[in-house]
């Protein structure tokens, strides 16, 4: 081991953001979230509607920009000027219903602001044969095999959609995958595949960030979890220190919902 | 894990199943209809095809910049008005002014590519939809026009374009005519007619191929090319199918957008120099309604309105098909108000059928 001795915290963690602060005229989005993402693990980000989580990860990921606070990328002070910033970097977003325009052809999605291109005379052109044949392949490692690769988007299912849209995040060198409630609108079957991508990524040492607000998907792929609650965050625990239980009455405040829970008997 | 719930496709199905079937279907319809009607009127004779032809370039023109432009997401309703504005521009500066006509032309195209550029920021900036900022510009150019031909020639109608511009080197570019020497080939071996009497004598009735015409096709060609073989095609593309995701992995949705709306304006400037060229006069009242035929045409292309959807040769197509009409119903002699009947009626089929295609290629329900 040749490795230079150095704090293991930050050759492991990609993104560390800390204190973050959001504005927004008089409404206070966020108060103070430190958050980080280390490499190869999954870190779910919970809470209710409105506890912040989307702003946070928009914070994450360029759209905003912090009104305090400080964003660490590989140790080194980052700010983000736009999303397009944040993806160079190696932060990749894959929005809920954004990732994917149904009317294009899945090629075409996938290589959406980064076409590659060659020569054709003294024009550049699409390169359609080279980006083609990478979606079939990179779409196969993901357990989806196309009939062809300018299908139109629309004509795949929810889940298949974002995993197209996480193929590309990692075929185009993320370090770290932000996966905006990628579950929220997806049946059991098309949720357990997206769970199985996000367990294979992970396995390629990318950081994935699960936001979610469903206990049973952050339980089963996620290595930390984080509740956030009204802007704040409610802490951090490892897989193992804590039950779904516990997570689920943090998100919801406790009291109500559990008194709620015991008139449904436990389902919510 | 190909679903085994996804049928197969044939090969043939797949080749029929395209944004342009119900343009290519209409186009049959048309020909087919006025093969029947019109085939003995003169309107398949080479000055009857030169006829038609003209018509449907001029309508192609326009339309491949709306094409572009709505599948970018936007409409431009100015382009009628922007056709009347250059004309005027020209002629005024090249009879009133007395400026050389390559000249004028020139500054004709950089004031509309600059109006155009000012209708896409304000769209961009205001984010306003397009529909009310162009139909502002509608009016003002329109108004503009007519105040300018009247303030400086007390007329509406500015003449005297075709003597100005005998020998400019620009000027046959959009009003002159090619290959001429085939056609007097064409002529000498009997193919097409000649002049029997009069200062032309001996000489073919279609004297070549008009620039307006190749004009038109290297639009097409152009507007297919950008669209379906490069990156800046993607782009528009995305920036029409959903503009806030384009944004995010990086398409700079803003220059899309201003890039066409500029785009869409050199079309109508280069409709309005071939025909300021043509008649050697320019009108004030020059492109009415040319802002919706070229939208017609579009739709019948089997463009999607909202945008992120369509095709350049089924725009050109829709074009084709209503220059044929119109004309067509001029040669069979019916009733020429019965051309608007027509065109809806075309319209209103090519656009269930599209919406029919489009939901089969693109899994919409």
């Amino acid at each position: 081991m040749s490795t230079p001795i150095v704090d293991m915290r930050d050759v492991e963690t990609i993104v560390d953001m800390r204190n973050i602060e959001k504005h927004f005229g008089p409404v206070i989005a966020l108060a103070g979230v430190s958050f980080d993402v280390r490499a190869g693990e999954c870190h779910c980000l919970l809470g209710d509607n409105g506890a912040g989580k989307s702003t946070f990860i928009k914070t994450m990921a360029g759209v905003h920009k912090p009104t305090s606070g400080e964003i660490l990328f590989e140790g080194k002070t980052m700010s983000f000027d736009s999303p397009r910033d944040a993806m160079e970097a190696g932060v990749a977003t894959v929005y809920q219903d954004l990732a994917m325009i149904p009317l294009m052809s899945v090629t075409r999605n996938f290589w959406m602001g980064r076409e590659p291109e060659k020569k054709f005379g003294p024009f550049k052109v699409m390169d359609f044969k080279k980006a083609n044949s990478v979606t079939m392949e990179e779409m196969k490692k993901m357990g989806i095999n196309l009939r062809e690769p300018d299908q139109a988007v629309g004509t795949l299912s929810g889940g298949e959609r974002q995993t197209v849209a996480i193929a590309r995040a990692v075929y185009f060198g993320a370090k770290v995958l932000i996966l905006d409630e990628p579950t929220s609108a997806l049946g059991v079957r098309q949720t357990s595949n997206v769970l199985a991508t996000i367990d294979r990524v992970r396995k390629t040492g990318i950081g994935v960030v699960f936001i979610t607000h469903n206990v049973r998907h952050a339980m089963a792929v996620g290595d930390r979890f984080t509740v956030l609650d009204r802007g704040k965050t409610l802490g951090t625990a490892k897989r193992g220190e804590i039950t779904a239980e516990e997570l689920q009455e943090m998100m919801a405040g406790g009291q109500e919902l559990a008194k709620l829970e015991g008139s449904l008997g436990g389902t919510v | 894990m190909t679903d085994e719930r996804v049928k197969q496709v044939s090969k043939l199905r797949r080749a029929m199943i395209r944004p342009e079937l119900g343009a290519i279907c209409g186009t049959i319809l048309v020909f087919a209809l006025f093969l029947m009607i019109a085939g003995d009127s003169g309107m398949f004779a080479p000055e009857g095809i030169r006829n038609w032809t003209i018509v449907s370039a001029q309508f192609a023109i326009i339309a491949v910049g709306a094409c572009l432009l709505m599948i970018a997401g936007e409409f431009d309703l100015s382009v009628g008005s922007m056709i009347g504005f250059a004309g005027i521009v020209i002629a005024i500066l090249s009879v009133q002014w007395g400026w050389p006509v390559w000249l004028a032309i020139m500054v004709a195209f950089a004031v509309c590519i600059a109006l155009g550029a000012l209708n896409g920021f304000l769209v961009v900036k205001t984010g306003l939809p397009s529909f009310i900022v162009t139909l502002a510009f509608l009016y003002i150019l329109r108004g503009m026009t007519i105040w300018l031909s009247i303030l400086t020639t007390r007329k509406t109608i500015i003449g005297g374009v075709k003597d100005v511009a005998e020998g400019d080197w620009l000027a046959p570019v959009f009003g002159g005519t090619i290959l001429k020497g085939l056609f007097q080939w064409f002529a000498d071996i009997g193919l097409i007619d000649t002049f029997i009497r009069g200062t032309r004598e001996g000489q073919p009735v279609v004297s070549g191929i008009p620039m307006l015409i190749i004009w038109a096709l290297v639009l097409i060609i152009f507007g297919h090319w950008l669209l379906t073989k490069t990156k800046f095609g993607n782009w528009i593309f995305a920036t029409g199918g959903d503009s806030q995701a384009a944004r995010y992995v990086g398409v700079p949705v803003n220059r899309v957008k201003i890039l066409m709306f500029m785009f869409t304006a050199f079309c109508a400037c280069v409709f309005a120099t071939a025909q300021v060229m043509e008649f050697g006069s320019a009108a004030a009242d020059r492109g009415l309604l040319k802002e919706f035929e070229a939208i017609i045409c579009v739709v019948i292309g089997g463009a999607l309105l909202t945008g992120g959807y369509g095709s350049v040769i089924g725009a050109a197509l829709g074009a084709l098909v209503f220059g044929v009409v119109q004309q067509g119903l001029f040669f069979s002699g019916a009733e020429s108000s019965l051309f608007r009947v027509f065109l809806g009626t075309i319209l209103i089929m090519a656009v269930i059928l599209n919406t029919y295609i489009r939901r089969m290629i693109t899994g919409e329900r």
